[in-house]
């Protein structure tokens, strides 16, 4: 079933959008005077300024990366265990040693340090992450990606607009919007892309579909004239995979494209391939990129452990932002960096840090978002889980979508026939610009 | 080497390896007698009467509804769909032999028989069974041991255990997860995070209430249920205090009798102690004994009917790959339930949880002997009749039974616990190559959904595929039947029964036959490999019908 759009939402007067306020108030001069003309004011300022983002690209921190390793270091802290802090570019921004690459760009980052979570478990706290609500049994969620791609048009895009690389075994999923919003997996960019090149010369395969719509006419008969787009999804799913298929826009996947000095600056690992492929399929019109680095659930020998992810990480975020600023498309991409949760402020006897889902830290780039900016803050002794400003899961996602244009209080009717937002959250004004 | 000696070693070889391959196609291996099956049993009165009744409560629904059932399905269609229901893959050529060669009238009932004592079907089962109690992640290290709950499912399924007494063995389970593998189903929920907890009993609430009852109590876990339902967060909470004794210690899962369960409810300023109480029938709970082993017995009481509901409707679902009630797990105590439901329920407990006799009795139905379409394509199906049974439902297979199905049709003999263990290991690498590529439905088994592009992007251009399709003699039925086939009909006739269970219509039948003449050049195994590519990426294939 497809989900559909309330027009009114679900009728809360904080649910009402611009437009529908337009349509209500006829008597436009009228309106200054009147509570909807407070509404409009309210709703006008919580419009995005300029022009709205148009993609997402979301560096998945798989396991759960250490706050105090990576964001929101606490060097003079008993908490930190040793882990140094280094200046960056921004006045009075710290992140934790090893990000030296990202330090330079760091007027151009906000960093959330009070992200507080009610899931703990990986599975769920990944759902939680991706979807930006709790795994609820009656439903399934979408996640980031399949919204965006839910809610922005698709024009002239043959490859698959929602892509997962190198993902682990919960790769962002369409929910209830279908499974054509699953992210598009591909593994190490340095691999051609999986199952899209032809088994066969370009003639067979055009027999084949000949022969093909043979056995299809037969299993047609006596079943509906339209099973194919109202059921099946299977020739409509085919004739989408052919134009994949012989797509010029392949070729962004493809990294070994790009300039040699390039690919060094992102680091020669599978997730700086990863962000220099991320880049490339933006450019081409994807609207969401997620790429994970796998690793950061550091139960034991955690500082070793999170520096050799943060040497991958490091680059390869700074790169990012440096090229999309380079070709203009940092205002109009949100990135976000983040895992599941956080980790335990104290450490444990093996030297791991254990899930901590109460005040942990995520970076957020571009898409009309402030820069050099640092919001909340957790507890330097690590004893108390509430951290000032606390930022839910729900929140980001709220702020995310707003970036990219979208009503995230808009109710989609679900399969099983109960209403859901888009986001449940809040817009948190203070990371975007003035 | 002599050139003629050369010669008449490959002469030699070539012989024998075509003299195998034709005595594949054309010999019968006769199956493993189906002991269980005795033509009389299928037409005595006692189990007739409960099939026609349940065939009798669809048909009073259809014409309530206004709706007309469709006709009849083929033996071999249905024999496809318990195929796939039973063992995860569509019917060997071998065996589409045997069952063309059974002349009785029951010879549904007589292959039905065979899969029963077939091992996969116990294995199958089992995989499917743990998904809903235990489901597909690895759990925790160390105290968790998905494979030996797995194995031990298989085996209480082949001896066809009653299934009341198998689910009591799962919820009051005690002991090593190793030695006594049901344990796993309480070890499961351990989280290791956080150490000075033992089984979560909350998560246990919430299997022990979809899994064996088919009810979502679990969905007012952290409030009451504000869409007008009747379950508040204690019924939940009271649910989830007959696991909260359950604990480790030195001697695996124990109860603790001095463990009290207190949870803070929502608006509440503390914690409450909350004292175990089952959410209905409470007159069905004994009176003494373990907490656990209190809660077995309610849950598998003969009169607790939510049980006996949630089981006919899994196996259902197994069988149309639908359940009779959607969502699977969320059946009302109160009703209205869906036709047949409460017949097979109180067949079912009558007959002391007998799994079999219910598979058996569904098998038998009329609804499940219902083609999949109309006969006159100018009257197809309808959604009506498709969502009231009166047609077979046309649903996605599984992407284990997908995967399964293409490495079936690349042998004619049967891909089994006889066959070759070289045979079975590669089945086992290239079916789990596959899943990670096409992926896996997880727990969500039934949910209803159509082709994917990536789904397609695997099976036209996949390694599978391509694997099991290409000129390969010995390895692949395509090149191997063309290879033998006297003539391009019957070689097309054999790709169809060995991809699709049928034979092609006289259409597909001129069709190809015209194409595999069309081009004198290209080599019969050639064709062979593009008609195996084409079948194996038909809608056809792809579901179940």
């Amino acid at each position: 079933m497809k989900a559909q759009s309330t027009e009114f939402g679900c009728g809360s007067i904080n649910h009402i959008s611009r437009r529908t306020l337009l349509k209500l108030g006829g008597a436009a001069g009228l309106m200054w005077l009147t509570p909807i003309s407070q509404m409009l004011a309210r709703a006008d300022e919580n419009a995005p300024k300029g022009k709205p983002a148009r993609s997402v690209i979301i560096l998945w921190m798989a396991g759960g990366p250490s706050q105090l390793e990576t964001f929101d270091p606490h060097p003079d802290s008993k908490i930190s265990f040793g882990t140094k802090a280094i200046k960056t570019a921004a006045p009075g921004v710290k992140l934790a040693e090893g990000f030296g690459h990202l330090a330079e760009v760091m007027n151009d980052i906000t960093l959330v340090r009070s992200v507080v979570s009610k899931e703990a478990d990986h599975e769920r706290a990944v759902y939680n992450m991706k979807t930006g609500y709790r795994p609820n049994p009656t439903v399934v969620h979408p996640s980031i990606g399949a919204v965006v791609c839910h809610e922005l048009d698709d024009s002239g895009m043959d490859i698959p607009r929602h892509i997962s690389i190198l993902p682990d075994q919960w790769p962002a999923r369409g929910g209830y919007l279908g499974g054509q919003y699953d992210a598009f997996q591909i593994f190490d960019p340095k691999e051609p892309i999986q199952d899209v090149a032809l088994q066969a010369p370009q003639e067979r395969l055009d027999q084949r579909m000949k022969d093909l719509s043979v056995l299809e006419h037969a299993f047609g008969r006596g079943r509906p004239a339209n099973l194919d787009a109202n059921t099946t999804l299977h020739q409509i799913a085919m004739s989408r995979a052919l134009k994949i298929m012989s797509s010029a826009q392949l070729s962004a996947f493809d990294v070994k494209q790009a300039p040699a000095a390039q690919r060094a600056a992102y680091g020669d690992t599978p997730f700086g391939r990863g962000c220099l492929a991320a880049l490339r399929l933006i450019e081409t019109g994807v609207r969401c990129v997620e790429v994970t680095l796998n690793g950061w659930d550091t139960h034991i020998n955690n500082h070793a452990a999170q520096r050799k992810n943060v040497d991958m990480l490091d680059p390869a975020f700074a790169a990012l932002i440096l090229d999309l600023k380079a070709r203009n498309l940092f205002d109009s991409t949100v990135v976000l960096c983040g895992g599941e949760f956080g980790r335990t402020p104290k450490m444990n006897p093996v030297g791991g840090r254990d899930h901590w889902p109460y005040s942990f830290s995520i970076a957020m780039a571009g898409g009309g978002l402030r820069g050099g900016h640092i919001h909340g803050s957790s507890d330097p002794t690590g004893e108390s889980k509430e951290p000032e400003k606390p930022v839910t899961v729900q929140d980001i996602h709220a702020s995310i979508q707003h970036t990219l244009g979208i009503q995230y209080e808009k109710e989609l009717m679900t399969p099983v026939g109960r209403p859901l937002a888009l986001s449940d959250g809040h817009l948190i004004k203070e990371l975007l610009k003035a | 080497m002599k050139h003629w000696v050369r010669n008449a070693v490959f002469l030699i070889f070539w012989l024998a390896a075509t003299g195998l391959v034709i005595g594949s196609l054309v010999k019968i291996r006769p199956l493993t007698d189906t002991k269980a099956f005795k033509e009389s049993q299928f037409t005595d009165s006692e189990l007739r009467q409960v099939v026609d009744r349940v065939d009798e409560a669809f048909a009073s629904a259809w014409k309530t509804n206004g709706v007309e059932p469709v006709g009849g399905a083929t033996d071999l269609a249905i024999a496809r769909r318990l195929s796939l229901a039973l063992t995860g893959t569509i019917p060997s050529l071998e065996e589409i032999r045997a069952i063309e060669s059974h002349s009785g009238e029951q010879r549904v009932q007589w292959w039905l028989s065979h899969l029963l004592e077939d091992r996969r079907y116990s294995d199958y089962l089992a995989e499917r069974f743990a998904r809903v109690v235990v489901g597909v992640e690895d759990g925790p290290f160390i105290v968790y041991r998905r494979h030996r709950l797995v194995s031990w499912l298989s085996d209480q399924f082949a001896h066809n255990r009653p299934y009341d007494e198998l689910v009591r063995d799962l919820i009051a389970s005690e002991g090593i997860w190793t030695t006594k593998p049901e344990v796993n189903f309480i070890t499961v929920t351990i989280d290791q995070n956080n150490k000075e907890e033992g089984p979560d009993e909350q998560k246990l609430a919430a299997r022990v209430s979809r899994a064996f009852l088919g009810l979502r109590i679990d969905c007012v876990q952290c409030h009451n249920d504000f869409l007008g339902g009747k379950w508040k967060q204690e019924n939940f909470h009271q649910l989830a205090a007959f696991f909260n004794r359950a604990e480790m210690s030195m001697t695996g899962v124990r109860d603790n009798a001095a463990k009290e369960y207190e949870y803070r409810y929502l608006g509440k300023p503390e914690k409450q102690l909350v004292t175990p109480k089952v959410p209905f029938n409470e007159a069905l709970l004994p009176e003494e004994g373990p907490l656990r082993t209190r809660l077995a017995a309610w849950v598998t009481h003969p009169d607790n009917r939510p049980f006996a509901r949630a089981i006919v409707n899994r196996i259902s679902a197994l069988l149309f790959n639908r359940p009779l009630h959607a969502p699977v797990d969320q059946i009302s105590l109160d009703g209205p339930f869906p036709p047949g439901m409460e017949i097979l329920a109180d067949d079912l407990i009558a007959h002391k949880f007998d799994i079999q006799r219910l598979i058996r009795i569904l098998v038998a139905t009329r609804v499940f002997q219902l083609d999949s379409r109309t006969a006159d394509p100018g009257h197809p199906t309808t959604s009506a009749q498709e969502a009231q049974f009166a047609s077979f439902p046309l649903t996605r297979l599984r992407p284990e039974q997908v995967g399964g199905s293409i490495l079936q049709s690349a042998k004619l003999k049967t891909i089994d616990a006889n066959s070759h263990v070289f045979v079975r290991i590669m089945r086992f690498f290239q079916q789990n190559d596959f899943l990670k590529r096409y992926g896996d439905m997880g727990e969500d088994e039934f949910a209803a959904g159509g082709g994917t592009i990536p789904q397609r992007l695997v099976m036209m251009n996949g390694n599978l595929v391509h694997e099991r399709t290409k000129q390969d003699l010995v390895m692949n039925s395509a090149t191997r039947i063309g290879a033998v086939a006297p003539d391009d009909r019957t070689a097309i006739e054999t790709a169809y029964l060995t991809t699709l269970t049928r034979r092609p219509s006289t259409e597909e039948q001129i069709y190809f036959v015209a194409r595999f003449k069309s081009d004198p050049k290209v080599k019969r195994s050639e064709l062979m490999e593009d008609l195996f590519w084409t079948l194996l990426n038909s809608t056809e294939f792809s579901w179940n019908h």
